[in-house]
């Protein structure tokens, strides 16, 4: 096993570990706020790369610049969705919330997995641009233009939303839901509608990520689960409700398994899997996170 | 200003307040005692809004709450200090008081209204960076209290101010509620600590087993036979 090839594996699992740092803050951000998980959070992903392939096989629209209109109509759905299954459950106790979220996310995912077969057919698709094959060399490694370019704007949202979380008014409001949403309301913040703009935000942030998907790699719709199962293990190693820790494990979860697959071969999933249950066991508030008291 | 008629809540099938009526005039502090358990939190609660009588009314300056969401209950002018705080643990001391300012009356002198509670509290400015979680209990106490006048409430609700703070420090919290209510703040105070409530409320209720079992002028019912041996711990007078 000579270096460079090790080396070449690291670069590609952190450019694809940046997308898992993306996909998992959207995650994180609507479980801190309505304290359930959304299993459809990785159908929303594929969602928002199938509208961005639409926006270039119809109206020959560059995938980067559909990054904010993707991003824009998942938001909507996401709003939707928020106000026509998962408000009503707000009402409900702790146990029947849990469990009835985890049947509405796990029907929805289905939902959006037969659309997408419907719609787009069970096919791999990649919108493939004019510039899919730029890139340039460094000490002999390959770095693709798009690849990069992903990473870049992964960064780039992560670090807005980052400001967004702790500058603005409303960020801050997410926040103290997060915290303790009693006390939050109390502050006359209106819980309803910090909750239905988090969920919608979640959707966002995963349709950017699968925008990106989309260019640097493929799409196809039975993604979903993968996606959500990547996030999940990113904001538990995390820990819940750190966002720049998300960022970093996303990208120290993708570089360890691109890593371990010259090892291990096609049993690098096993290997997220596996530092997923570890951290679990070991460091449940997260390799970030603080014990909570 | 805040008129309880008989509202009866429960949690579930748990029925815990029991026709529970009192009133809070203008610029009064009232105070409402009782022992563990008698029902207290869960009236300043439903005065808030995190819980709903299912029978009764609620009142504030002439207005029925009936179903009023709890954001907006502060918007109209009332706060509460919660029981063990309720601070954001994580958020800086600076930002739990921006927060406290989340209503449009709020933010409109955020600035003003920060000045007067570092005013009140100088130990709040020192800790402003600092994690709300990593204060000292009396500091924490200040925050919540700070957090509360940000609204700019005309009614602030305290659920045991002086808990788990030295006699010293809940002295000098005490002292500043009765500030806070020469400013022109109206005040219903829940409390532990019977003597000192009783001394500072002009009028007060005793609630048992989630009913009003008695009410009077405050100090009036220091000399109460009936608070004396319950209460206070003194029978003669
Ligand atoms: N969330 C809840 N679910 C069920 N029962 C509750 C809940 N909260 C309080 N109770 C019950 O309601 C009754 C009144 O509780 P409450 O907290 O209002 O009392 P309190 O007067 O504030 O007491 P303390 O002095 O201990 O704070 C108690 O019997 C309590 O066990
Ligand atoms: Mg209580």
């Amino acid at each position: 096993m000579n270096l460079q090839v090790s080396a070449q594996s690291l670069i590609f699992g952190i450019f694809v570990g940046g997308l898992y740092g993306l996909a998992a803050v959207g995650l994180s951000l609507v479980f801190g706020v309505m304290k359930m998980l959304n299993v459809a959070h990785g159908e929303l992903l594929m969602l928002g790369g199938y509208v961005t392939f639409w926006f270039f096989s119809l109206y020959h629209i560059d995938p980067f610049l559909s990054l904010l209109p993707s991003a824009f109509v998942l938001f909507l759905i996401g709003m939707g969705l928020y106000k026509g299954l998962f408000s009503p459950l707000a009402k409900l106790h702790e146990e029947v919330k849990i469990k009835n979220s985890l049947l509405i996310g796990f029907g929805l995912s289905l939902v959006f997995h037969n659309l997408a077969i419907r719609l787009w057919t069970a096919d791999e698709r990649s919108v493939s641009v004019f510039y899919s094959g730029w890139g340039f060399s460094l000490f002999g490694l390959r770095f693709p233009f798009i690849r990069l370019a992903g990473l870049v704007l992964a960064t780039i949202v992560i670090l807005a939303l980052q400001q967004f979380l702790t500058k603005t008014y409303f960020g801050k409001a997410i926040r103290a839901t997060t915290e303790n949403w009693e006390s939050a309301a109390l502050m006359g913040i209106n819980i309803e509608k910090t909750s239905m703009v988090s969920f919608a935000l979640g959707a966002a942030l995963a349709a950017m990520a699968g925008t990106i998907v989309s260019v640097g790699y493929a799409i196809h719709p039975a993604m979903g689960l993968e996606w959500t199962l990547k996030a999940l293990i990113v904001v538990v190693l995390a820990g819940l409700g750190n966002i720049g820790g998300a960022f970093v494990a996303g990208v120290l979860l993708g570089g360890v398994e691109s890593v371990s697959a010259l090892f291990v071969g096609p049993y690098m999933e096993v290997v997220g899997l596996v530092i997923f249950l570890l951290v679990l066991e070991l460091r449940p508030q997260g390799l970030f996170g603080k014990r909570s008291e | 200003m805040l008129e309880i008629e008989r509202i009866n809540v429960s949690y579930g099938d748990l029925q815990v307040l029991w026709d529970v009526f009192f009133e809070v005039k203008k610029e009064e502090i009232v105070a409402l005692i009782g022992p563990n358990s008698a029902g207290k939190t869960t009236t300043l609660k439903t005065v808030s809004g995190l819980l709903r009588p299912f029978a009764g009314e609620i009142r504030f300056e002439g207005l029925a709450m009936g179903n009023m969401p709890i954001h907006k209950r502060v918007e109209m002018g009332i706060s509460l200090v919660p029981e063990g705080r309720g601070l954001f643990p994580g958020m800086s001391t600076l930002e739990n008081l921006e927060l406290g300012a989340f209503t449009a009356k709020g933010r409109n002198c955020k600035e003003e209204t920060l000045e007067q509670v570092y005013q009140l509290f100088p130990i709040l400015k020192k800790r402003k960076k600092q994690a709300a979680g990593t204060l000292s209990g009396g500091e924490q106490q200040m925050l919540a209290i700070g957090r509360g006048l940000m609204s700019k409430p005309k009614l602030l609700l305290f659920d045991e101010p002086s808990w788990g703070l030295s006699p010293l420090l809940s002295k000098v919290i005490y002292e500043v509620i009765g500030e806070i209510n020469h400013s022109g703040v109206t005040i219903l105070l829940i409390e532990q600590n019977v003597r000192m409530a009783l001394q500072l409320a002009k009028r007060a209720y005793v609630i048992e087993n989630g009913r009003i079992v008695k009410h009077g002028d405050g100090r009036n019912m220091l000399n109460d036979q009936h608070i004396r041996e319950v209460y206070l711990g003194t029978e003669s007078v």
